[in-house]
């Protein structure tokens, strides 16, 4: 295989495979580092670390949704229904099943049991839903947002509308940094993979893609799976966080704030996922002095993206990181040649 | 025995006949050509052929086995492959990545060894690569892989088409209006280029045009369909002085006043 013509190109890429490697464990490092030093030391004021903690736990939930809206370009608008699944599942977990002193050693199981019971959820709801499309689509997810916060509200054990109560502040910096990262590994690695391209063909033309060999069924509901297991590690995160979850805070507005994010961020972009949540995480703190206003100016600078910038800030725009170096050596190839070709010519 | 076998296929479309009684049969190898006016059903019969449709009443056989029911993926995969009346490529997508889609019923990894980079995925992700570039060289299209499959030029977006069809490795290719916008000088080009890929990929072909010229030219048999029964079948010499085939291209009133097909 490796005298392929993949094999000549990637042989002329070893460097920067290495480059890569480095400078990626490098990040990693510095960022597992920093999130243990960061509390021990106190380098960061308190509210400034939930902050950062609140954008890994967006960042999470952006990535999901933008799976289903952006890379597959369907229209969840139902993933508060997941997220609160994960954020009530775990904290069941942390809470009522092991005893407080337990709770720090079984919270990542917690966390992917969250996640896990999401996923389980999302593809119940993924076989039903996905015999329709489009609006309907958004309709059929809406109704389920509002099933699961009934139902959540009317279960006595969780404390139905008075909310659950009694984790301890198990989500910690370097959890959050982990499981950031792990989204985004995970989810990237999905991306560029023969699902991943299923996943766009289903974007621009099911018919076709379906007709190309691509199993969009069995697409979609992976998708949605996955989506969905990521919405719900999100909600285990955000549960041990505040430390308090009613079903209220996930609603339609939850919803609706995770489809700013991918929509101000850019849709079909990892990239545009983490801008999408750290912009709009620190833009919501740093109006907070305006109070109700900031509730006019997110809005208004919403709807000034959308009139200029409809596909968000990194709209089907990748940053090269991401793009596997295969991908990448292919496209600085043929790019290159175009470019020595105008230069010939010129 | 045939490759494809159409028996007595009937659909219609809430109380619209598109298809009635339909038979057709292709040999291995063959290249059959499909002709008759707008609405005759022709690209009806290739919605049913791979599934886009099921037909209300007959069976289609391909190299032995039943096509009816099954979906449409499934039946590309078992070696059936198209293009359309209006391109449908992925437009935001590269061109390699056009080509890539084309390959997913032929790559063996599952979901978990995709999200984790593992396993089988790295040497099949490169036996794909492999195959799509060189695919896409044969067809002298690899400088343009990393383009955008929407930036390319008509004529090249038709080609695309059809490369990505035969990427999924077909022993049926349905073409359907291949030269729908060329010009005469395309359509020469064109001729050239489907004889060229019907010998070279050892295919069967079946197409659907209007242009009498290239269906004349390169079809070893034509079907003529008018509103959803074959009003007659032969050779191209055969189809041309067929009465019923010139009245019901040019109605009976024209042909009093000396018309034919060109």
């Amino acid at each position: 295989m490796n005298g392929g013509r993949i094999g000549k190109i990637q042989a002329s890429s070893k460097h920067i495979i290495m480059k890569r490697k480095i400078i990626m464990a490098g990040i990693l490092a510095a960022g597992l580092l920093l999130s243990f030093a960061i509390p021990r030391f106190n380098l960061l004021d308190q509210y400034v670390q939930l902050v950062i903690m609140y954008i890994g736990i967006n960042i999470i939930l952006t990535l999901s949704l933008n799976l289903v809206n952006g890379y597959m370009g369907e229209f969840s608008l139902g993933h508060a229904g997941f997220m609160s699944t994960g954020a009530y599942v775990s904290s069941l977990l942390t809470v009522k099943v092991f005893s407080l002193g337990a709770g720090t050693l079984i919270f990542p199981l917690a966390v992917a049991s969250g996640g896990i019971a999401a996923a389980l959820l999302g593809l119940i709801v993924a076989i039903p839903s996905f015999r329709t499309r489009g609006d309907y689509l958004a309709i059929v997810t809406l109704a389920f947002n509002v099933i699961v916060k009934s139902v959540l509200e009317n279960i006595d054990a969780v404390g139905g509308a008075r909310g659950f109560l009694g984790m301890d502040k198990l989500t910690t910096l370097p959890w959050t940094f982990f499981w950031t990262a792990a989204s985004i590994w995970l989810i990237r690695n999905l991306i560029y993979s023969n699902f991943g391209r299923g996943v766009l063909s289903i974007r621009e033309d099911e018919t076709a893609g379906e007709l190309m060999g691509v199993n969009t069924q069995q697409v979609k509901v992976l998708v949605f799976v996955v989506s969905s297991f990521f919405a719900g590690v999100a909600g285990a995160l955000l549960a041990h966080l505040i430390q308090y979850i009613n079903p209220r805070s996930f609603d339609i507005i939850r919803s609706t704030e995770m489809l700013v994010m991918v929509y101000l961020g850019g849709i079909g972009s990892i990239a545009g996922s983490i801008i999408g949540a750290v912009t709009y995480t620190f833009l919501l703190e740093l109006l907070r002095p305006l109070e109700i206003w900031r509730m006019v100016i997110m809005p208004l600078m919403l709807v000034l993206l959308m009139i200029f910038r409809p596909r968000g800030i990194m709209g089907l725009r990748e940053f090269f990181w991401f793009v596997p170096v295969r991908d990448f050596m292919i496209t600085k190839k043929f790019k290159g040649a175009k470019a020595d070709a105008a230069a010939e010519r010129d | 025995m045939p490759l494809l076998n159409v028996t007595d296929v009937t659909h219609s479309f809430g109380g619209l006949c598109a298809l009635s009684g339909f038979n057709l049969s292709l040999n291995p190898s063959e290249l059959v050509g499909i002709i008759g006016p707008n609405g005759a059903g022709k690209t009806t019969l290739f919605n049913l052929i791979t599934g886009i449709y099921r037909p209300d009443k007959g069976s289609i056989a391909f190299g032995g086995s039943e096509l009816t029911g099954r979906r449409p993926y499934k039946i590309t995969s078992m070696g059936i492959a198209r293009t359309f009346q209006n391109i449908r490529l992925f437009n935001e997508l590269t061109v390699l990545d056009n080509i890539r889609i084309a390959h997913y019923t032929g790559s063996r990894y599952s979901p978990v060894e995709a999200l984790l980079h593992a396993g089988r995925y790295r040497a099949e992700e490169r036996r794909i690569i492999d195959r799509s570039l060189e695919l896409l060289a044969f067809f002298e299209m690899d400088h343009l892989s990393v383009e955008t499959a929407g930036n390319l030029s008509y004529g090249l977006q038709r080609r695309l088409e059809i490369v990505r069809a035969l990427a999924t490795k077909p022993q049926l290719l349905l073409l359907d209006e291949p030269a729908a916008g060329m010009n005469t000088k395309e359509i020469d080009r064109l001729m050239e280029f489907i004889r060229w890929i019907h010998s070279e990929f050892k295919l069967t072909i079946l197409l659907i045009e209007h242009q009498m010229r290239l269906v004349m030219n390169i079809c070893e048999r034509l079907v003529v369909l008018d509103f959803g029964v074959t009003i007659a079948e032969g050779t191209p010499r055969q189809i041309q002085d067929n009465q019923q085939v010139l009245e019901s291209y040019l109605g009976p009133k024209n042909l009093e006043l000396g018309g034919g097909l060109q």
